[in-house]
């Protein structure tokens, strides 16, 4: 009998009343507003009659359970409603968006969850060393700086100085992946900075805590070399800690892109998410945000059910 | 290679270990010389702190992170091991030179299979192909009464029992033929009737195979009857060396024989006949789905000391709990004086609470780190008893009397800076300063060291007489219930086997557990162990 | 060990933090009379390069960038502290709470944590402002909020592990109240641990600030702050004026100075405890 089935969907079901209990909090915090969404587009000057014509297209007339369960059902549908400032439907806006997005959190994925592991397994063999003490200067200090400094100073030393890269990373589909990868280069370096220190640092203590079991000794009481103490013996047993840290990581990459987009005029969900919150434009916020807390959500699950994958006493129950 | 039966197979000549910083560093061992002949076994002897574990260690040329060699040497078969690069040492580790160490639950890798684990070391030594290995390791776990040898190695740790495991480890161990096991007080973390059978499949195949030894460990009884010669240690010097039976019979050093007396305490046992201070009726308890205690029925009469005694999962430790209401019962009551007492200790009223105080087995959790001495016994005797200003000085003076800890002294110290006995002392005064009726004494003397522990039984005993306490004692261990108790129960399983008075349990026990259980406590008789078996 | 001795053994990097939260300290508390003009004084034209008169030189709408730096440094910082201290406060009482009633107490507590975790902090914020609007006392709100459950956790597990302890049982077996063994037992016992993360947590904060600032949703105009400085200042980037890059960099150097003493306490906390 192993556990392992019923551990995965709790999590799974945990989830997924999660992201529920999150859609509700939306929803209920735009219910709070005074007045509603009505008044606020067409102001205070409206007559009655607009105003109910207008309710009763936003379908703000009926009770706010009913309203509740509209929108989550168009959710479903993929129908996100329409936006305030624009007056398209919100589903439109984002699906360009979401991919461009998507691509830049994946390439900067790509090359940080490799270099992470690599340092900070490295830092963990050699703790305490010279090159530990480096990398963990160098970690923290990625870890303070504000992601606008760092990709500013990028762009100040590889765009304006050295004119290797473009300041904006304007894509579009007529571009060949080859281009975008060159035009993006920047801000997935921006992300990768802060990641790869986030990441690695957690690896670090992770392998470090591996290190230190009873059993690892036992190990080296056998004759077992150095090489061979970490490939069986550690990495094992650190794999889940470390599948955490990289699943939990790449959730923070998800965040990070707003403010990196934002710098770099890059058309994502991020700027999209900052717009349409200066102008309150709250279906839209509505949206987007969701999609956010979807996405580190769904990884936040992942990264659970992954480390009880990799549990040695769970996974043979 | 010269392989002379004249050298010895270990020698220490002067070897010293520190620690901490090179200019104030702590010292380990102050120049510890040690020999050891083929085939023999020599036990290191010692309380904690003595640097037995360190010796151990040392013996296979390996010392614990932040511990470096400071001077002398050790030679194992012709070799200086303190001289040897890493590489080469390593060739000897696993080979010629095993380890089996405390806890084997921890000490086998989660991830891997028990009988990978075990063939590693030849297989990596090249002393035997994977398929002869894993015959050998199937044909030691046989030798080590192993269920079902053949399947075992199959299993992860994890499923293993704590004491299959042990046996396991010292297969491990001999898995290359070995000619220095280091045994790390393999048995001490198992209960006692755990214990007796792998120290006897640890000792058999020791002998058959002639492996040398150091056994290490704290109990006496043990080491008696694993060991041919016995070194006793303290503070990381050698007190004493002689062979096991001289050693026993006629120790010649102070220390020695204060450490042999511990085991002799033994107070005369009052009758157990006043009428119950409180009393269990049908207690049955839970913690979620799992039943902890069946059933269980003890009265406990006023002024005397009951002793419960068990193994580990016997519910002991529970029935202390659901008596000091840190666990309501599913079913039963308790009686205090013969009225029932609210299962919940927050139903219960001040008085009442402070007419039932615990003391605790770990002295270093059981009193907050950041307070001083003072304030650890003002704060009860304000709250408690409403004492204040020089009424409550004198009280907290009064009390660091009753424990033998010279006020002056100690009040105004900090807990981290006193010694396990000194905090378990404190831990004592605080429940009196509630001035209560009853003590819970759960497992208090089995963190300590022996010496330490014997005086904290005296002290427990005195004060029973001069403030007529009644004392609930938690213990597994029966020379403790030999030194204190008048009633004794013993538990299994959350059931009571049998009650009654100590004499009685002592001298015919009635139910088969009870004499199991009696006959699995080591003697200090070099033949004990070959007698039961 | 005393205080000199402890100081003595600090590294080149925790001397470091030091030196630049204690300058930090004295810019920000002795602002007005530091600072060659006023918070929010127009001073001459827009974006005037650096000169005697304007050490670096006028923002984009023709303020003194020095003086706005100055200035920035109380509200970004004082803000910041304010947050976190909020957060601290509650998030701390609630954790020690949950952990000594145990229970459904910690239930709920823990559950409604659990749902505010489960969204990006930075997102949470975004969505919140958008529903409250932007203001500062709106975004200490939120922050803050968003920040007790970090806190409420690291609060609740310190104090899981004193309450497993058995000095609290007995405390509890001669009837203390909650509030005693939460003042008396438990916050003696984590409050090194609260300390180190209090540090930890204002960065993060500060940084959030400046982010969210530097979106344009942060504190407003015509307030100084770093993270709106670099916001405003950023076209001279593409000038190679590196200008804009002074407040950005100040947010970092401030970062990893706090960053740098924190590592160094939590270092030498492990180090005393083996």
């Amino acid at each position: 009998m192993s556990p392992v089935p019923k551990l995965i969907l709790q999590r799974l079901v945990l989830g997924v009343v999660t992201l529920f209990l999150v859609s509700a909090l939306i929803f209920v915090g735009i219910e709070l507003q005074p007045g509603d969404l009505a008044e606020q587009i067409l102001g205070q000057s409206a007559t009655p009659d607009t105003l109910a014509a207008w309710r009763a297209e936003l379908g703000l007339d009926l009770p706010p359970h009913v309203r509740y369960l509209n929108w989550l059902g168009g959710v479903m549908q993929g129908d996100l409603g329409n936006s305030l400032a624009s007056r398209r439907p919100v589903a439109d806006l984002l699906s360009q968006r979401l991919a461009n997005t998507m691509f830049l959190a994946g390439y900067a994925a790509v090359i940080s969850v490799p270099v992470a592991v690599v340092l900070g397994l490295l830092a963990a063999l050699w703790r305490n060393g010279i090159f530990d003490r480096g990398v963990n200067v160098g970690a923290l200090s990625a870890i303070s700086m504000p992601e606008f400094f760092v990709a500013y100073v990028l762009i100040l030393v590889f765009s304006i100085q050295l004119g290797w890269f473009p300041t904006l990373a304007r894509i579009d589909e007529a571009q060949s992946l080859g281009d975008a990868l060159y035009r993006c280069f920047l801000p997935a370096l921006t992300l990768m900075l802060v990641v790869v220190a986030h990441m690695m640092r957690m690896t670090r203590a992770a392998v470090i805590n591996v290190l230190a079991s009873p059993y690892i000794e036992m190990a080296r009481l056998k004759g077992v070399p150095r090489w061979r103490i970490i490939l069986r013996h550690a990495l094992p047993n650190a794999a889940a800690p470390i599948i955490n840290v990289v699943a939990l990581n790449l959730a923070y990459l998800i965040v990070g892109v707003v403010v990196v987009e934002a710098v770099f005029s890059y058309p994502g969900m991020g700027q999209l998410l900052v717009d349409a919150v200066s102008s309150r434009d709250l279906p839209v916020v509505q949206a987007v945000g969701l999609f956010f807390a979807a996405t580190y959500v769904t990884l936040n699950v992942l990264a659970d059910i992954l480390s009880i994958l990799s549990n040695p006493r769970l996974r043979r129950g | 290679m010269n392989k002379t039966p004249m050298t010895p197979l270990l020698e220490m000549r002067g070897l010293r270990l520190e620690a901490g910083p090179v200019k104030s560093p702590t010292v380990i061992l102050h120049g510890l010389d040690l020999t050891l002949r083929r085939g023999e076994v020599l036990g290191l002897v010692g309380e904690s702190g003595a640097g037995k574990s360190s010796a151990g260690l040392a013996a296979m040329g390996v010392v614990r992170d932040g511990v470096r060699f400071a001077g002398g040497s050790v030679r194992f078969d012709g070799v200086t091991l303190t001289d040897l690069s890493p590489a080469k040492l390593r060739r000897l580790l696993g080979r010629r030179m095993a380890y089996v160490a405390q806890s084997a639950a921890a000490s086998f890798n989660p991830a891997h299979r028990v009988l990978d684990q075990v063939t590693e070391a030849p297989v990596l030594h090249q002393t035997a192909s994977r398929s002869q290995a894993q015959q050998e390791a199937i044909a030691l776990f046989r030798q080590m009464q192993l269920p079902d040898p053949d399947q075992i190695g199959l299993r992860y740790p994890h499923q293993l029992s704590g004491g299959q495991l042990q046996r396991a480890m010292t297969g491990m161990a001999m898995a290359c033929r070995p000619d220095l096991i280091v045994f790390d007080e393999p048995t001490t973390a198992l209960d006692v009737t755990t214990q007796i059978e792998v120290l006897g499949a640890m000792r058999d195949i020791v002998e058959h195979f002639g492996t040398a030894a150091i056994y290490i460990t704290h109990d006496l009884a043990v080491v008696s009857q694993m060991a041919d010669r016995v070194m006793v240690m303290r503070d990381g010097r050698e007190v004493e060396t002689q062979r096991t039976r001289e050693i026993l019979s006629d120790p010649q050093q102070d220390y020695t024989r204060s450490l042999w007396a511990v085991r002799s305490l033994e107070r005369p046992a009052k009758p157990a006949d006043t009428p119950p201070l409180v009393e269990c009726r049908d207690l049955t308890a839970a913690y979620g789905e799992v039943t902890v205690l069946k059933d269980v029925s003890v009265r406990l009469p006023t002024g005397r000391t009951t002793t419960v005694v068990g193994e580990s999962g016997s519910g002991k430790t529970t029935l202390a709990r659901v008596i000091a209401g840190l666990l309501p019962p599913v079913s039963g009551e308790v009686l205090w004086q013969g009225q029932p007492l609210p299962p919940d200790y927050a139903r219960r009223d001040p008085a009442l609470l402070q007419d039932i105080q615990m003391i605790y087995q770990m002295a270093d959790t059981a009193l907050n780190p950041r307070h001083t001495v003072r304030e650890t016994l003002t704060r009860p005797a304000r709250f408690c008893r409403g004492l204040s200003g020089r009424t409550l000085e004198a009280r907290v003076r009064e009390l660091m009397d009753l424990i033998e800890m010279p006020p002056g002294q100690f009040l105004d110290r900090r807990i981290p800076e006193l010694s396990g006995g000194q905090k378990q002392r404190i831990g004592i005064a605080r429940a009196l300063a509630a001035e209560p009726k009853f003590l819970i004494c759960d497992e208090v003397t089995s963190a300590l060291d022996q010496l330490v522990a014997q005086g904290i039984l005296r002290l427990l005993m005195r004060l029973q007489d001069e403030l007529d306490l009644t004392l609930l004692f938690i213990t597994h261990d029966l020379a403790t219930v030999r030194a204190v108790a008048d009633q004794v129960v013993i538990m299994q399983q959350g059931r009571i086997v049998e009650q009654g008075p100590r004499q009685q349990i002592f001298d015919s026990p009635q139910q088969a557990y009870t004499r199991r259980l009696l006959d699995a406590v080591p003697q200090m008789d070099p033949d004990w162990l070959s007698r039961v078996r | 060990m005393t205080v000199t001795t402890t100081l003595k053994s600090a590294p080149p990097t925790a001397w470091f933090g030091m030196a630049v939260v204690a300058l930090t300290i004295v810019v920000a508390l002795g602002a007005p009379w530091i600072a060659p003009y006023a918070e929010t004084e127009i001073v001459g034209a827009q974006f005037q390069p650096w000169s005697a008169a304007h050490p670096l030189g006028t923002d984009n709408l023709g303020r003194d960038m020095l003086s706005r730096m100055i200035f920035g440094a109380r509200n970004t910082v004082g803000l910041a502290m304010l947050t976190t201290g909020m957060a601290f406060a509650a998030g701390s009482v609630l954790g020690m709470l949950a952990a000594l009633r145990g229970g459904w107490t910690d239930q709920l507590l823990s559950r409604a944590i659990d749902v505010v975790m489960a969204v990006p902090p930075l997102i949470l914020a975004l969505m919140m402002l958008a529903i409250v609007g932007a203001s500062i006392p709106n975004m200490v709100a939120v922050i803050a909020f968003i920040y007790i459950a970090p806190v409420y956790r690291l609060a609740r597990a310190a104090a899981m592990n004193v309450v497993r302890l058995d000095f609290i049982e007995a405390a509890r077996l001669r009837g203390e109240g909650t509030l005693w063994l939460m003042r008396r037992e438990v916050l003696p016992n984590i409050a090194s641990t609260l300390i180190a993360e209090f540090g930890l947590r204002f960065c993060f904060v500060f940084l959030f600030i400046a982010a969210l600032s530097f979106l344009g949703i942060g504190i407003q105009p015509p307030t100084a702050d770093w993270g709106s400085m670099v916001k405003d200042n950023a076209t001279l980037i593409t000038f190679g004026d590196v200008t804009p890059l002074i407040p950005a960099g100040a947010i970092a150097l401030l970062t990893v100075a706090i960053n740098f003493i924190v590592d160094w306490m939590l270092h030498r906390a492990s180090g005393l405890k083996t």
